[in-house]
């Protein structure tokens, strides 16, 4: 018996310093990591205006703008310190849902709402319509990896093939045709592609599609159509396979492609487009408008004349109701959208790896932002 | 632990009489007893409810799924749910769930009962407990990590096991290799069974551990070698929990996502190689297609969530007949 | 052992018997084969030499067995090799895994990185901390474990100690389902309902996702815990005239209390582990947020996740994956310890 309360005394004192080391835990926890960052000053910018916006706001989509909005909450949230900004990069397809279903303030997505969607969104936004925002972009590299190759060009038609599994070396004719100066092994060429649906390989297959009508037949979407070649799940997993396998070559978003070779693609145009910020800006900036009145969704042009304009882009847009947003949270969301597209917050994109939107477009988009409601 | 303050609902007690003639036959006629019996019965009720609350939610929207689907959902080798019309089919992801399961199952277990064995009867008693401390630590890893580690270290280091399969086995046709990254069906089984690992040891370590000393003592006394102890009194004793281990440890494989989808390389064939190409599995293709789901998409994957239902519930039934066969051995009432 | 006697003094009933040091010989001499075996065929894997070296291994020690001690020897020979092998073939791996992790995340593991949450630190940057993950764990992996654990072993119970008829069957019939629930069908679940009151995302409604994942592990390894209990101990206790629900907790549960820790400990790990359920009902979170029934929480699975898959491949990021991972790893092994301790001091001593 004595035992036994000797037990239950160090049962319950154990029990004591779980409770206060989780107490202290809890006490000495601190969200203040503003200036640990890179050094980059986050000292309050006088270009945001935090109006009477506090709480938190959530929002979901895709997770290729997920470094951009990074970039963003934290010059942002600097200034606006009642404002906490929760992006949930779950992907395009489930912060669409999201959205839809009344849980997030703005969702991100890689491509615009379909009619069903815009549909759906009349529940959410309540007499109105949910409207896609294009508010930042950024070039698909396609990055591969070969020992003693720099700078590879390619053109489309080459890339379907490759692709699609008819060039099967890297010194095949095709590719040596287009780069006669590079020594090519002949080592086997092997292709990976994300294995998840991704908003990346929708743009990636448009581009082919567009570009290479004739050697790439598949309808497009969000899931790799094509037979053969290895897959790996997200930008990362291809990343990863590409520096682990000699003759590797992938697609994927510029930042995910930094430490790798990418390919320079040749176009319409005189000399072949590497992939770079500025050359997506260049292309993104041929797109069309093709959304109905504030609805600024954009058609891509993927044969852009524009000298150095590189030609596989992705354009990521918020979608938000035009009318009808929540009430507890419209004053950040306009704040927050408002701080995205002006000029400071286009501008700190490039530092990301990612495109600011093009001026004509931005200005479209600004407008439409200050008229939400 | 004091079990009876603790809150689950209690059920109204059931009053047929043959329900009754049982409780009196037990005893439990005490208010004691009532209470703890009602308590019991009511977290087993209570959990009887949830599943089947999820197992209607989960009907009611696969059959939506299946209803729109322009493919055979049973026999297609595609995953277009999210295209209108939408086709999909789970024969592959059926066909590599249940491939990696088994090849983590023959792989995993008799290393799990060896590793059991080690530390209950072979290792020196101070190396035993901190091996199984080690293996609990094991059992403590995000799948993530299991997933990280084995597209870093695994696979790379695959390529010649994969090389010598083909060389040797590969006029089998099951362990050609055409020389691909080795991140096939057979990588996944692999890494699924270091994953299970530590389940199936911990509870085959607890079971053996219970096995009668006496019947070891008597074995032993008899002149028998340690080996025929184990097999004529520990094995048998332990049986059914083996089985039952191996059965927690196949949940985990069946239903592994984050480490199957880093490590493999989907695809939608089923290829005679283990080795080349990839295949999918169940929950590997929920993660990998649930961020850019549509709502049919998203019915169409909880339809094939169904499907694992379905598979984990033969696997367990053919389970549960083994260990009654077995029953004789068990020293308690089950 | 016995043997240790035996071997100093020679004797008539004693048949011959190799010396002591033969498998550690063995042992040695197959490891140098394998690797000049692998060395001379020209194989780079590591994998290939062990298993090679490994297949000699049983093969000579159950070759020499035969030889000199007979049959049934050998095959004890070969039973303690295969175990020996077992062990070591599982130990490389794993060995691996927890070098791996332990090496990479001790570089940003320090306590600016335990107390501070990632605040406004984007992922492709260095610098911020897990506090706000830590505390979603624990608050999240916290309240499913006491939720669940209750029913578990109170299902268990009935279902060893009383279960008799449909209602058992059927009990067991669904626990065996629910064993191989995806982890993200259990929180769409969560999730329909969560819409249908038009809730916002919050932590307690992981830790009911996390709960319908963990009932079922509770349930099954306590029930074979429990069933290794012998007759004869409950018989004994009954007997005396207690009652049976006292027996229940006075007798069976404590002396089976080491086994179902280790399978509660289980449990407590797997879902220590579960993406898909937080990021659907919980949502993550840079901040802290120490209230678990209201508003967006981070967890370190969850935190794992992100850092590798949405930070462009960063450097710093993986760092912090790893370390998150290291955290985690060392949160649960804690938990684990101090389970045990109250296990083995609470339970009576078996001499064992």
């Amino acid at each position: 018996m004595k035992l036994q309360r000797k037990n239950r005394l160090r049962a319950l004192s154990l029990g004591a310093v779980a409770v206060t080391g989780a107490l202290a835990l809890t006490a000495c926890g601190s969200d203040d990591t503003g200036d640990t960052g890179n050094g980059e000053s986050t000292a309050a910018n006088s270009a945001i205006k935090c109006d009477d916006a506090k709480g938190e706001l959530l929002a979901a989509g895709s997770s290729a703008q997920k470094n951009a909005v990074d970039a963003w909450v934290k010059a942002y949230t600097a200034s606006c310190k009642d404002v906490r900004i929760n992006y949930n990069p779950n992907g395009s397809g489930a912060g669409i849902t999201n959205f839809l279903q009344g849980q997030t303030a703005f969702a991100g997505s890689d491509s615009p709402l379909d009619a069903e969607e815009i549909a759906k969104s009349k529940e959410v936004c309540k007499d109105s319509q949910a409207i896609d925002l294009p508010a930042v972009g950024g070039p698909i590299a396609v990055s591969y990896n070969l020992p003693g190759v720099d700078g590879l060009v390619l053109d489309a038609k080459t890339l379907a093939m490759i692709f699609n599994d008819e060039i099967k070396t890297w010194n095949d004719e095709a590719i040596a045709k287009l780069n006669p100066e590079a020594k090519l092994p002949s080592t086997k060429i092997q292709t990976f592609h994300r294995s998840d649906d991704s908003g990346t390989t929708d743009n990636f297959t448009k581009y082919l599609k567009a570009a290479a009508p004739e050697n790439w037949k598949y309808e497009g979407g969000k899931a790799w159509e094509a037979k053969g070649g290895q897959s790996a799940n997200g930008s990362s997993g291809l990343a990863q396979q590409v520096s682990q396998t000699a003759g590797a070559i992938s697609y994927m978003e510029l930042s995910y492609a930094k430490d790798a070779q990418t390919v320079k693609i040749k176009t319409a145009a005189a000399e072949p487009a590497e992939a770079t910020v500025d050359n997506a800006t260049k292309a993104i900036g041929e797109a069309k408008v093709v959304g109905e009145g504030n609805d600024l969704a954009l058609e891509l042009n993927y044969e852009p004349k524009t000298d150095g304009a590189y030609p596989i882009t992705l354009v990521t847009y918020e979608i938000v109701c035009e009318k009808g947003n929540k009430a507890e949270t419209l004053a950040a969301t306009k704040s927050f959208l408002n701080y995205v597209t002006s000029e400071e917050g286009q501008a700190i994109l490039k530092d990301a790896s990612y495109a600011p939107m093009p001026e004509e477009i931005i200005t479209k988009v600004r407008t439409t932002v200050a008229g939400l409601s | 632990m004091d079990i009876s303050t603790q809150d689950a609902p209690v059920p109204p007690p059931t009053t047929t009489p043959t329900a009754e003639q049982k409780r009196a036959a037990r005893g439990a006629t005490r208010p004691g007893d009532r209470i703890f019996l009602g308590l019991s019965r009511g977290s087993g009720i209570l959990l009887l409810v949830i599943m089947a609350a999820i197992a209607a939610f989960l009907t009611y929207r696969a059959i939506d799924a299946i209803s729109a689907d322009e493919a055979n959902f049973f026999t297609a080798f595609e995953w277009e749910a999210n295209s209108t019309p939408p086709r999909f089919g789970i024969a592959v992801l059926a066909y590599g769930t249940i491939v990696s399961s088994i090849i983590a199952m023959v792989i995993a277990v008799p290393i799990s009962v060896g590793i059991a064995l080690f530390i209950t009867h072979y290792a020196p008693r101070r190396l035993g407990g901190l091996i199984s401390y080690v293996i609990d630590l094991l059992a403590a890893v995000p799948s993530i990590v299991y997933g990280l580690w084995g597209a870093l270290v695994l696979v790379p280091n695959l390529k010649g096991l994969y090389g010598w399969l083909d060389a040797y086995l590969g006029w089998t046709g099951i362990f050609s290799w055409q020389g691909l990254e080795p991140r096939s069906l057979f990588a996944v089984g692999i890494l699924l069974a270091i994953m299970i690992l530590p389940i199936v040891t911990n509870v085959s370590r607890e079971v053996f551990r219970q096995a009668p000393q006496m019947h070891q003592e008597a074995a032993l006394a008899l002149g028998a070698t340690r080996w025929e102890v184990i097999r004529m009194s520990v094995l048998p004793f332990g049986r059914s929990g083996v089985i039952s281990a191996s059965m927690l440890g196949l949940g985990r494989a069946l239903g592994e996502t984050m480490a199957v989808a880093t490590v493999l390389s989907p695809n939608f064939l089923i290829e005679a190689s283990l080795l080349d190409g990839g295949g999918g599995t169940f929950a590997q293709n929920i993660a990998s297609k649930f961020g850019e789901a549509t709502e049919t998409g998203r019915d169409a994957l909880i339809a094939s969530g169904l499907v694992l239902f379905v598979i984990t519930l033969l696997v367990n039934g053919a389970a549960r007949m083994i260990i009654a066969r077995r029953k004789e051995y068990s020293g308690a009432n089950a | 052992m016995s043997n240790v006697v035996m071997d100093k003094r020679p004797s008539t009933l004693q048949g011959a018997r190799l010396p002591r040091w033969t498998p550690w010989a063995v042992a040695l001499g197959s490891v140098g084969a394998g690797l000049g075996i692998s060395a001379a065929a020209g194989l780079d894997s590591k994998i290939q030499w062990a298993l090679i070296a490994a297949l000699l291994f049983v093969l000579v020690n159950y070759a020499l067995g035969v030889k000199v001690e007979g049959s049934r020897q050998a095959k004890d020979r070969v039973a303690t090799s295969l175990v020996w092998v077992a062990f070591l073939l599982a130990v490389i791996p794993l060995a691996s895994l927890i070098w791996e992790t332990i090496s990479r995340g001790v570089k940003v593991l320090d306590g600016y990185f335990l107390s501070h949450s990632m605040g406004v630190v984007a992922d492709t940057e260095p610098g911020g901390g897990i506090n706000h993950a830590i505390i979603g764990t624990l608050e999240q992996v916290g309240l499913a474990t006491v939720m669940a654990v209750p029913v578990g072993v109170l299902t268990a119970i009935y279902l060893v100690e009383y279960g008799r008829g449909r209602l058992a069957k059927s009990v067991t019939f669904f626990v065996d389902v629910m064993t191989g629930i995806p982890s993200i069908v259990a929180g769409l679940f969560i999730l329909a309902i969560m819409l249908q009151l038009e809730l916002q995302p919050f932590g307690f409604a992981g830790s009911l996702a996390l709960a319908i994942l963990m009932m079922p592990v509770v349930v099954r390894s306590t029930e074979e815990m429990l069933k290794l209990i012998p007759n004869e101990l409950r018989e004994a206790s009954l007997a005396l005239g207690v009652p049976k629900w006292r027996t229940i907790i006075k007798v069976v549960l404590p002396t089976s209390l080491g086994g179902i820790t280790t399978g509660v400990m289980l449990a407590v790990a797997r879902i220590a582990g579960e993406t898909a359920p937080v990021l659907l009902l919980v949502w993550g979170s840079a901040f802290i947020n120490n209230n678990p029934f209201e508003g967006a929480q981070a967890s370190l699975p969850l935190y794992i996740y992100q850092q590798y898959a949405n930070s462009a491949g960063n450097a710093a990021a993986y760092d912090r994956a790893w370390a998150a991972a290291l955290t985690l790893i060392i949160i649960v092994m804690i938990l684990n310890l101090a389970a045990r301790g109250i296990a083995r001091w609470k339970a009576p001593k078996t001499g064992r």
